[in-house]
């Protein structure tokens, strides 16, 4: 992606580089609604998700990260990344609100949505 | 009538190709004029690492000789730098004073290599790999023999170091990433391609960032990293990544912006100025492979011949890597992402890897690794974004395989192959032998073809299509068995022939494992990560390093989550004694950190819960400060040892039972095993220590110990069975480090010892733990296990380690201020 969305609703927001986030991991970030959960795949691709479970809130980025998804620690629940879908037996129960991410040069920006 | 005249700046594999495709339309429209920097004519860029490695000769590389440029009345100007564009008298200069008018001028101006800052980087000996010269420079330092080091895991460092590894140098490819040519490779082909690097004398250090380049005299004489290691060397190429070229064009006020912005008809923002190749940006992307800028070339040649209604769209990248021996192609999408789906084959006898990225039923992209021949066809399908949902059963296996069999059922497909055709790539079984057989020797089994023709019974991939095959040849009276439960969906394995493998082949990191036993993922799951992390630490004790991104979230954080994401801490009491000092620093801790709840557990010690992560290693600090390590609380590993008071103080006592449970805690603690470990010693057989309930547990009598195993008490219930009886207390520690190790070898992941001994019977471990020589192999490797394990990890971390883990990203997310 080489152009943030011009959209006069969202602030983009530099906060960090993507390599701060370690590989099949994730790092926490406090956003005004909440925490927001950046993670990175084994690949290196990296998708935003406020960080809580839609099954009892659990804190996804505390999940182990597998292909574009992760596994929450708390009861196993598994989200698709660029969704915040449920998946597998637990399809259609919900999903994790998806934060506006983008990379530029190795920076990431959160896209803040303005109220 | 005059001629057009076209200049071009850049002597290149861009401008000459641009040149050939204007004369191939119109060879009579224009005098062309070339300037270039380098003495030489234009030559084959791609082809200087087989140069470096000596498998060409620079004669081999050149595309337009002297005669070409002659026979088509080209000016050419080598060793002629531009040095000026006045687009306003529509002349360009150079430094020389030579000087050429134009009425189209093409900038084909190409790149530099990006030259690191680092200290040290001016020395000789510190080269980048751009050119001919650059080429010849490491001919020279290569034939003096010695250390190489490249920095630079990409397409071009890897060409680099493998060339001077050719040339007999010892090369070392230095990567900031874990992943070697991460842009183009996933982890499983990273995996191989590194392994097949260092066969072929190139050794590669990950994860690395280069601090300063250091010398002798004015020459390099080794590169220092910045955990401190100091790789010797006498040449130092940087091979980093490559910048446009673009001084010129901004000099004379064209757009620039990574590169010199083009539209569509690659025209910058003067009409009359082109720009194509790696110069280039062409909507946002400045490309570094040769197929886009043969595909500008064109669109430009239409262009410049009047051709109005072309345009160049952008261009889908493939790459390959010129390693001899060494099959790499990625293309696309390889890593997949947001409604992608992944098809994977492995082949570990032939080193093969193969992932096609599929999207709502089109090619999105593809890595292939040791077998590339249709990485060209995935690429087609890939830039005609052809529906492949038809092909999906077979698109893995290849064009040939996939057009052979269009629209056959795949059972069918199985009927329809040539008693020739290899079913067994690992004991060379064809159809024709493994039918004979089902036929002639009446098997019925996929056991029986295994036992008879030893298809299927190495590796164990080809098992789908041998079972086809029995179901072809059998009709009904043939049903699939139900072999060992697989790990997860991600193989067809058990965790038996997974941990036999582990060892008997020496597998010593989870791509490793993966490749060889033909994982059917790109990277495993939740399920099989932990499983796999486990299996590997046990194997190679002090050899693995542990990859912590496998671990489940308590085991990487060394605490346990609770509900509301804040975690609980549990510091070690050896055998469940404390002191009022100990006491005092929980009681200091909780208040300090105003943790809200503070408990006594069931393995005598002390919870502390609702601990936020941030503040777990100043907690670990203070704890650590009085004496105090990790409880382990956490682990599928040793948990605690319960103790009664024993001799000490207790007027039934038989045994120093306190003691003993210490002695044993002391020597276990940290040990990881395939479940949580709980023991406890009772001094006497009242069994205050409810020992008869652990995993294991020893009671104490008058004439020693006796030592029994396989008791749960948890969702399932039930006492321990007694193993041995042992005379002094050594006996009972060696007895149960033995039982604790064969138990951490066997048992699969996730499995309690009481499901374990259910499963290989009591007896075939007491015939280990009863036989001396059998019990003292099983205690020595435990307790080599354990000279890497009794760290402990609060300390680690309280000290710096994995501290991202623990520090939420700086930044607040607050929207600016207007």
């Amino acid at each position: 992606m080489n152009a943030l969305v011009k959209d006069p609703q969202i602030a983009w927001v530099d906060v960090g580089a993507d390599t701060d986030i370690p590989r099949r991991g994730a790092r926490r970030l406090k956003g005004p609604q909440g925490e927001i959960a950046i993670f990175r795949t084994g690949d290196g691709q990296v998708f935003a998700l406020m960080d809580a479970c839609p099954h009892k809130g659990g804190p996804l980025s505390q999940g182990i990260v597998h292909g574009a998804s992760v596994t929450c620690p708390l009861h196993g629940r598994v989200i698709d990344l660029a969704t915040g879908e449920s998946l597998g037996a637990d399809a259609g129960k919900g999903c994790a609100p998806v934060v506006p991410l983008e990379v530029r040069e190795g920076r990431l920006f959160i896209g803040l949505v303005r109220a | 009538m005059t001629k057009e005249r076209l200049v071009v700046i850049g002597n290149g594999m861009a401008g000459c190709r641009a040149v050939e495709e204007v004369l191939k339309r119109d060879p009579n429209r224009y005098e062309i004029t070339i300037f270039g920097t380098e003495p030489r004519v234009n030559y084959d860029r791609i082809m200087l690492s087989p140069v470096l490695a000596g498998e060409k000769a620079f004669a081999d590389i050149v595309l337009n000789d002297e005669a070409w440029y002659r026979d088509h009345a080209i000016t050419l100007h080598t060793g002629c730098a531009v040095a000026e564009i006045d687009r306003e008298a529509r002349v360009v200069r150079a430094g020389d004073g030579t000087q050429a008018a134009y009425d189209r001028l093409i900038l084909a101006t190409g790149s530099d290599p990006v030259r690191l800052p680092l200290p040290g980087a001016g020395l000789a000996g510190v080269v980048t790999f751009r050119d001919l010269d650059d080429v010849e420079t490491m001919v020279a330092a290569a034939d003096a023999g010695g250390e190489a080091v490249v920095i630079g895991g990409g397409l071009l460092g890897l060409e680099a170091a493998y060339g001077l590894a050719r040339r007999g140098m010892r090369a070392t490819v230095i990567h900031l990433m874990d992943v070697l040519m991460e842009r183009q490779l996933d982890e499983s082909a990273g995996f191989l391609l590194r392994s097949a690097l260092t066969d072929r004398g190139v050794e590669t250090v990950l994860g690395a960032q280069s601090e300063a380049i250091l010398g002798e005299d004015g020459k390099v004489s080794g590169l220092q990293l910045k955990d401190g290691r100091i790789i010797p060397c006498s040449l130092l190429v940087m091979a980093v990544g490559i910048r446009p070229n673009t001084a010129l064009a901004a000099n004379c006020g064209l757009n620039v912006g990574r590169g010199v912005v083009v539209d569509d008809q690659m025209r910058t923002s003067d009409p009359a100025v082109f720009a194509i190749g790696e110069c280039a940006e062409h909507r946002g992307i400045a490309y570094g492979l040769v197929a886009p800028i043969w595909e500008m070339c064109r669109t430009l040649a239409d262009v410049l011949t009047g051709v109005d209604d072309c345009a160049y769209g952008g261009s889908v990248l493939q790459t390959r890597l010129k390693v001899s021996g060494v099959d790499v192609f990625s293309a696309g999408r390889f890593s997949g992402g947001e409604g992608c789906e992944d098809v994977v084959f492995r082949d570990a006898g032939r080193g093969v890897y193969k992932r096609v990225v599929l999207e709502q039923g089109r090619v999105a992209g593809a890595v292939l690794f040791g077998d590339v021949i249709d990485g060209g066809w995935y690429f087609d399908l890939m830039k005609s974004q052809a529906d492949v949902s038809e092909l999906r059963e077979t698109l893995i296996f290849g064009q040939a395989v996939t057009e052979a069999l269009r629209g056959v059922d795949p059972k069918s497909a199985v009927a329809a192959m040539a008693d020739s055709q290899e079913i067994c790539g690992c004991n060379g079984v064809c159809k024709g032998a493994i039918t004979t057989a089902i036929a002639d020797l009446g098997l019925t089994t996929l056991e029986d073809v295994r036992a008879h023709t030893k298809a299927s019974a190495s590796c164990g991939s080809c098992t789908p299509l041998v079972e086809k095959l029995l179901a072809v040849t059998l009709g009904d009276a043939f049903q699939v068995q139900t072999g060992p439960k697989p790990v997860c969906g991600c193989t067809h394995h058990g965790h038996e022939v997974v941990r036999k493998r582990i060892v008997s082949e020496g597998l010593k990191s989870i791509p490793a494992v993966m490749q060889a036993l033909e994982w059917t993922t790109p990277e495993g799951c939740a399920s099989c990560r932990p499983a796999l992390n486990y299996y590997l630490i046990c194997a190679w004790p002090g050899d693995y390093q542990d990859d912590k991104q496998s671990r489940f979230v308590n085991e990487r954080v060394h605490a346990n989550i609770q509900k509301d994401g804040t975690y609980s801490v549990v510091p070690r009491m050896w055998g469940g004694m404390t002191s009022p000092q100990e006491l005092r620093a929980i009681a200091d801790v909780a208040d300090k950190f105003a943790i809200p709840a503070v408990k006594v557990t069931g393995g005598q010690r002390i919870d502390l819960l609702g601990v936020k992560k941030d503040d777990l290693p100043a907690v670990w600090a203070d704890l650590n400060a009085a004496g105090m390590v990790s409880g382990h609380a956490y682990a599928k590993g040793l948990r605690t040892v319960k103790t009664c008071v024993g001799t000490d103080w207790c007027r039934f006592g038989t045994q120093d039972s306190t003691g003993l449970g210490v002695r044993l805690e002391k020597f276990m603690w940290g040990s990881w095993a395939p479940a949580k470990v709980k023991l406890a010693v009772s001094g006497c057989p009242r069994n205050c220590a409810e020992a008869t309930c652990k995993d294991i547990g020893v009671v104490c009598v008058d004439s020693g110990f006796e030592i029994h195993i396989g008791g749960a008490a948890g969702l399932h219930i039930q006492g321990t069975q007694l193993l041995t009886k042992v005379a002094s207390e050594d006996e009972a520690v060696w007895a149960i480090c033995a039982i604790t190790q064969l138990y951490r070898e066997e048992g699969w992941y996730l499995e309690r010892i009481y499901k374990w001994m259910a499963r290989v019977g009591l007896e075939t471990i007491r015939a280990q733990v009863e036989d001396p020589e059998a019990r003292k192999a099983l205690y020595d490797r435990f307790a080599y296990s354990q000279r890497f394990s009794r760290t402990d990890p609060w300390a680690e971390r309280v000290a710096g380690r994995h501290a991202d883990e623990f520090n939420p990203l700086s930044r607040r997310l607050e929207f600016e201020r207007a």
